[in-house]
């Protein structure tokens, strides 16, 4: 990378901040860039899943049961005939959205209580984080169970849940690091100017905790996929025959592993691959927003 | 010294902090007393030089002074009007007034704001000007401590000490204050740094009036900046007296061993001259010695000491000290 330092300025850098955020993104880390193109593919994909697949997500085919991957199948059939490919591709639809929602609205219930209870301390802290306790030292399937019961099985329903879990969990993450942050002397001296307490949440705080909100972010993505999947797999997540990557893995995936691998293979890549090019992306992200790493290579 | 105009005034200040047991049900089973009163005077365009050891109470002081804490009694007047239990609505108007200029140039900057962002910020927070103006106004506060233009855009973490030291300076002279209270502004600084912040304090005094609470754990480097200096050991002034008696006749034992333990750049007088060490450590605030605070430590030591607690007696000629050998 020692030889990009060494070129002449960049050739007509771009005028717009998006694009020239992206420039040095591709320029920087590469990895990271590809990690985000990847996530762009699925988010692509999933968008427009109904134009993709060849074929209806629950369009059944009896001679086609449990095909390998071929030409006119190219991720092979399930149990029932129908095609892996546009159930993945469905899949994503339901699987990237549902993972990327539960991811912001946990993390965002995770900054809210993390840092207005860690920056204020004392007895909203105290009262706040054992009410995280509470939350965490109960069983999670019980309230999902409850709550599912009563509201109903659903996709909405699924993100505000799962969201609300991730989040008041997360928020201990959150508050670790305010707690550290806060003690820092140029909190003091906002303090000392006069700044009222929501700008120097907004501007001393948050800034510097961003690091550990963005690897909370990245790893709710893929631990949501997994949730909803065990959701699923209990009955109470998206009902079939909704494809979701987590229904895929515990259903037929599972029952027919031997016979078909291509069940459990094809649905478990896709997972792995999105859940690994948004922890890339997202570490990218993270070195790039530290003005500390600018100049750095 | 009584011409100039008073700009602070500190009597009897103290910070007590409670020592807390229990997690639920707080019970207080002591009390630190940071600050156990304290007293002096500050004027305008001059500088005052705290000196003390760790834990003396010496940057709780200066904390109180601008009323970051609230003090447990006494009383503070700054230009005029007693902010000792002033409300946040009140003193939001007066820290234009005083600033703070930090020991840690790594710890004090926001590493994820610009030069200009962070010097600029006291502006933006007291919503002074256009924000135009406001760039104007940073720009020339960045030139005044000595720093290029063209570093305004830059980070924190692009700077060594001595330059951020003066990108924190710049940002406590933003609102135009009369105090600054320097916590160990050099301490943390390379020595040859140190004499060029010093330097920049002087010359800043001498071009916009200030007046400076120095705060320092040497007696080296407020000699340099200070008029006054006063003494602090353990929450109490041991002594509090113009630079130039000071630093010619410290009559307080601690003062004499502060003073001792300033090193000559000279092999062949260091080692001529005498060295009264002070034995021990600093006691425990939540547990101090009766009587004099420095009798265990203190070579002179008379039954008395270890008995009631010397005033801080008056000398005339600017001198104070609480001492059983001076005075009585």
């Amino acid at each position: 990378m020692s030889a990009a330092a060494l070129e002449p300025a960049a050739p007509a850098l771009p005028r717009n901040a998006l694009l020239r955020f992206l420039w040095r993104l591709f320029r920087t880390k590469p990895l990271g860039a590809v990690g985000g193109v990847i996530f762009a593919l699925f988010l692509f994909c999933g968008v427009f899943a109904d134009l993709l697949a060849p074929y209806g997500f629950n369009q059944i085919s009896p001679i086609n049961r449990l095909k390998p991957p071929s030409l006119q199948f190219p991720f092979g059939t399930d149990n029932l005939g129908r095609d892996l490919l546009s159930r993945c591709l469905y899949g994503a639809q339901l699987s990237v959205i549902i993972g990327f929602c539960v991811a912001i609205l946990g993390t965002a219930i995770s900054v809210l209580i993390g840092v207005v209870t860690g920056y204020l301390g004392g007895k909203v802290d105290l009262v706040a984080q054992r009410f995280v306790d509470a939350w965490m030292s109960f069983p999670d399937l019980v309230i999902l169970i409850v709550v599912v019961s009563v509201v109903g099985p659903g996709t909405p329903q699924i993100i505000v849940i799962l969201g609300l879990f991730f989040g008041i969990g997360g928020s201990r993450i959150i508050r670790g690091a305010v707690v550290a942050v806060r003690e820092n002397m140029y909190v003091h001296a906002a303090q000392s100017v006069g700044a009222s307490t929501a700008r120097i949440l907004w501007r001393h705080i948050l800034p510097n905790v961003l690091p550990p909100v963005i690897v909370l972010f990245t790893t709710r993505v893929g631990a949501a996929i997994l949730a909803e999947s065990g959701l699923s797999f209990l009955g109470i997540g998206v009902p079939p025959p909704a494809p979701t990557w987590g229904g895929m893995l515990s259903g037929s995936g599972r029952t027919f592993m031997y016979q078909a691998p291509w069940l459990a293979l094809m649905p478990g890549l896709c997972l792995t691959i999105v859940v690994y090019a948004i922890n890339v992306f997202g570490d990218a992200l993270r070195d790039l927003l530290d003005p500390r790493m600018r100049g750095s290579r | 010294m009584s011409a100039a105009e008073t700009l602070l005034e500190v009597e009897d200040l103290r910070v007590h902090f409670p020592v807390l047991r229990g997690i639920v049900f707080h019970r207080p089973v002591g009390t630190i007393k940071a600050v156990d009163g304290v007293g002096f005077r500050l004027a305008r365009g001059k500088t005052l030089g705290l000196v003390g050891e760790s834990g003396c109470g010496k940057s709780t002081t200066g904390l109180a002074v601008l009323r970051m804490l609230t003090p447990s009694g006494g009383a503070i007047r700054f230009e005029g009007r007693d902010i000792t239990q002033a409300d946040a609505d009140t003193l939001r108007p007066l820290r234009r007034r005083m600033q703070m200029v930090y020991q840690d140039p790594y710890g004090s900057l926001n590493p994820r704001m610009t030069v200009a962002d962070i010097v600029g910020e006291p502006l933006a927070v007291h919503d002074i000007g256009t924000p135009a103006e406001r760039r104007a106004a940073t720009a020339e506060l960045i030139a005044l401590v000595g720093l290029k233009p063209d570093m305004a855009d830059r980070y924190p973490h692009e700077f060594s000490g001595g330059q951020r030291q003066r990108i924190g300076i710049a940002r406590a002279l933003a609102l135009r204050p009369s105090l600054i209270v320097c916590d160990e502004p050099v301490s943390a600084l390379d020595v040859s740094i140190q004499a060029q912040i010093v330097n920049l304090f002087e010359d800043l005094q001498t071009r916009l009036g200030l007046s400076y609470l120095f705060i320092a754990h040497d007696l080296a480097v407020v000699r340099h900046i200070s008029e006054r200096v006063a003494v602090m050991y353990l929450g109490r002034i041991v002594e509090t007296a113009d630079r130039r008696d000071l630093y010619k006749a410290p009559l307080h034992p601690y003062t004499q061993a502060l003073l001792a333990a300033v090193p000559i750049p000279s092999p062949a007088l260091e080692a001529q001259r005498a060295h009264p060490v002070v034995a021990g450590e600093v006691p425990s605030p939540m547990n101090p010695p009766r009587g004099c605070h420095f009798h265990p430590r203190c070579p002179h030591a008379k039954p008395v000491c270890s008995e009631t607690a010397p005033a801080l007696r008056d000398l005339g000629q600017g001198r104070a000290v609480a001492c059983h050998l001076h005075g009585d």
